[in-house]
C-alpha cells in the first residue's frame, strides 16, 4: 500500500499555499523514488497551523505545519515520511493539545476523511445512520431526531423534530405530491464558516443526512443553496454527488439532491428569501404563515434545515435511541455545543456559561461531568435540567427551583 | 452573433430545471464572463418570463453582472472579521493602485476565511489569506506579468 500524506484542500489551507504544497510534495517524493499517495482532506481547523500536513505512518498520523513549498525537502531529508523530527514537526495529530480535548460529532469526518472519496467515509464510520434509517419506518426516525433534542443550529435552535414532523404530516397537494429537503449552506455572517468546513471536508456526511430527512418525511428532492462566495464548497458536494451516486440510489432510493449556487444576496440566507431564489425569482422574503413546512419550495411542504444540522443527523441514527436521549438533556442547555459524546460510556465535559446541576446530589458546575449519562459525584442516573428560560439561569426540573 | 447562439445552447439544457433561471443566468456569466443585455428576451421567450422579470433578478444579484470585467476580477473581502483584521486599509490602498489598471476591484462579503485575513480571491478561483498591501502589489505585479 502506497505511504498516505494528507494535505489539505480546505479553502483556507488553499489560500496560504496548500496546493503548492501538495505539488512539492508529490515531486520530492517522485524525485527520491518514494510511493506516495497525496490526500486532500478537509482542515482539522487549526489555521495557524495551516497547511498542516499529516503522513500516515504505523505511530499514527504525525503532523506537520505551518508548512510552506520551501520546507517539503528539508521534511523529506528530515525523514518525514517515517515521522521523523524536523523544525515543523508537531507530533501525533490526534495527541495536539486543542485536538486532544475535543469530542467530535457533528465534525468527526473532517480532516480525518479523503472528502472526494466514499470508501474513505464509509471507512470511517459514515453511511450507518442512513443504513438504520432505511429499516425504520418514517415516524420512527422523526421520533429519533426528536428525542435526541436536535436543534437547527443555523442559530435559531428550531427543534428540528417538530419541523420534520410537521412536514411529514403534511398533505400533498393532488396535482404535485412532491415534498422537499433543502439545505440552507447560504452561510453568509462574518466570523462563522463551519458549514463551509464541513462541505469541503466531509460532504457525505451532508449528503447521508439529507436522505435521512427524505426518508423521514417522504420527500424524493433535495436541494442544496451554496453561496457563490464558496466556490470550493460547491466543487466539494458536486464531486461528492458524481461518487456518491450508487450508494446513495443504493441506500436512499429514488432520492436526488442538486446543488444550487446562490448569487451573492445576503437575504437569501433566510428561509422563505432562498426558497424564492431557488425557485428562480428575486430573494425577497415571504410572509409567514404558511411556514416552509407546511407550503415551502414550488407551494409543497419543504424541510428546510442548515448545513450542520443535517450532517448531525446521520450520528443520531447511527446511535440509536439510549445515548442519545440520556444526553440529549445536557445537549439541549448548550445550543452552541459542537460536539456529542461518541458514545454512553464517555466521559463529557461541558463548558457553558449556564450552570448545570443533577438532580439528586445537586452538584452545579460551571464544567458538568457526566460518565455514562450518570452524575460524576453521586452516580446517579444524572437529570440534568436546563430548562433556561434566560439562557444564563438553569433550573432543576424536579424541584424546580431557580440556581443562583 | 456567435454569443445568442452559446446563449440559446446554454438556455436549451437548463429549461426544463425547476427554477431554472438562476442556473441559467450562472452559466451564461461563466461561459461569457458576464450576462449580456441582448440575451435578455431571448431568456424571457425560452423560460416563458418577462423580460422586466429578468432583469428583476439580474439587477438584484450582487454576482451577476451586465459588462463585461477587466482581465481579472480581484474580490476583497470587506466583512466584519477582515475588516478587524486590516481589510479597510487593503481595500483603500488596493483601490489606489487598481485606478486605471485593466483589473476590476469589487468588494465581497465574507469569503468564510475569517481566521486567516484580509482575504482576496482572485477570478473565484485562487484565494490568498493574510494579504497586506506588500501581499497585494506582489500579487498584482504577477497578474501583470502573467499577460
Amino acid at each position: 500500500m502506497k505511504a498516505r500524506v494528507y494535505v489539505p484542500r480546505d479553502a483556507a489551507a488553499l489560500a496560504l499555499g496548500a496546493d503548492a504544497v501538495a505539488v512539492a510534495i508529490a515531486a520530492e517524493a517522485a524525485r527520491r523514488g518514494i510511493d506516495i499517495q497525496v490526500v486532500r482532506n478537509g482542515s482539522r481547523g487549526m489555521f495557524w497551523l495551516e497547511p498542516l500536513i499529516e503522513v500516515a505512518t504505523p505511530r499514527g498520523r504525525i503532523a506537520y505545519g505551518p508548512v510552506a513549498a520551501s520546507d517539503v525537502r528539508s521534511l523529506f531529508a528530515a525523514g518525514c515520511m517515517s515521522g521523523g523530527v524536523h523544525r515543523l514537526y508537531l507530533g501525533a495529530t490526534d495527541a495536539l493539545p486543542w485536538l486532544k480535548r475535543q469530542q467530535r460529532l457533528a465534525c468527526r469526518h473532517i480532516g480525518v476523511v479523503d472528502p472526494r472519496s466514499l470508501d474513505d467515509y464509509l471507512a470511517d464510520g459514515g453511511g450507518e445512520g442512513l443504513r438504520r434509517a432505511r429499516g425504520m419506518a418514517p415516524a420512527g426516525i422523526v421520533a429519533q431526531v426528536t428525542d435526541a433534542g436536535l436543534r437547527g443550529r443555523g442559530g435559531a435552535a428550531f427543534p428540528v423534530g417538530i419541523k420534520w414532523q410537521t412536514v411529514l404530516d403534511a398533505p400533498t397537494s393532488p396535482d404535485c405530491a412532491q415534498k422537499y429537503i433543502v439545505c440552507n449552506a447560504d452561510e453568509g455572517d462574518s466570523g462563522t464558516f463551519s458549514d463551509r468546513l464541513l462541505m469541503e471536508g466531509d460532504p457525505f456526511s451532508l449528503l447521508e443526512g439529507m436522505a435521512i430527512a427524505g426518508l423521514a418525511v417522504g420527500a424524493t428532492r433535495g436541494y442544496i443553496y451554496v453561496r457563490s462566495e464558496y466556490p470550493h464548497a460547491i466543487e466539494a458536494l458536486n464531486a461528492a454527488l458524481v461518487g456518491g451516486r450508487d450508494w446513495l440510489g443504493d441506500q436512499a432510493g429514488n432520492f436526488a439532491i442538486e446543488v444550487r449556487k446562490g448569487a451573492g444576496s445576503y437575504v437569501c440566507g433566510e428561509e422563505t428569501a432562498l426558497l424564492e431564489s431557488l425557485e428562480g425569482r428575486r430573494g425577497i422574503v415571504r410572509a409567514k404563515p404558511p411556514l416552509p413546512a407546511v407550503s415551502g419550495l414550488f407551494g409543497q411542504p419543504t424541510v428546510i434545515n442548515n448545513v450542520i444540522t443535517l450532517a448531525s443527523v446521520p450520528g443520531i441514527l447511527a446511535r440509536g435511541r439510549i445515548s442519545t436521549v440520556a444526553l440529549a438533556a445536557v445537549a439541549r442547555a448548550v445550543p452552541c455545543l459542537s460536539s456529542w459524546p461518541a458514545t454512553s460510556s464517555t466521559v463529557v465535559w461541558l463548558k457553558c456559561l449556564s450552570a448545570l446541576r443533577c438532580a439528586s446530589c445537586c452538584t452545579t458546575s460551571a464544567v458538568a461531568r457526566v460518565r455514562a449519562g450518570r452524575c460524576a459525584r453521586c452516580r446517579s442516573a444524572a437529570h440534568w435540567a436546563p430548562t433556561c428560560p434566560s439562557r444564563n439561569s438553569t433550573r432543576c426540573s424536579t424541584t424546580r427551583r431557580s440556581l443562583p | 452573433m456567435a454569443n445568442l447562439a452559446a446563449i440559446e445552447r446554454i438556455v436549451a439544457a437548463k429549461r426544463t430545471l425547476p427554477g431554472a433561471l438562476l442556473p441559467v443566468l450562472h452559466d451564461i456569466q461563466e461561459a461569457l464572463g458576464h450576462i449580456p443585455p441582448e440575451s435578455v428576451p431571448l431568456i424571457a421567450r425560452e423560460l416563458n418570463l418577462s423580460r422586466a422579470e429578468i432583469h428583476g433578478v439580474i439587477s438584484y444579484y450582487h454576482h451577476f453582472r451586465q459588462t463585461l470585467p477587466g482581465r481579472h476580477l480581484v474580490r476583497i473581502c470587506c466583512a466584519e472579521a477582515c475588516q478587524a483584521v486590516g481589510g479597510e486599509a487593503l481595500a483603500e490602498h488596493a483601490r489606489t493602485r487598481l485606478e486605471g489598471s485593466d483589473l476590476t476591484l469589487e468588494p465581497v462579503y465574507c469569503l468564510g476565511l475569517c481566521a486567516i485575513g484580509p482575504a482576496l480571491q482572485i477570478d473565484e478561483t485562487t484565494l490568498h489569506a493574510h494579504v497586506t498591501p506588500e501581499k497585494f502589489d506582489a500579487l498584482m505585479a504577477a497578474l501583470a506579468a502573467d499577460k
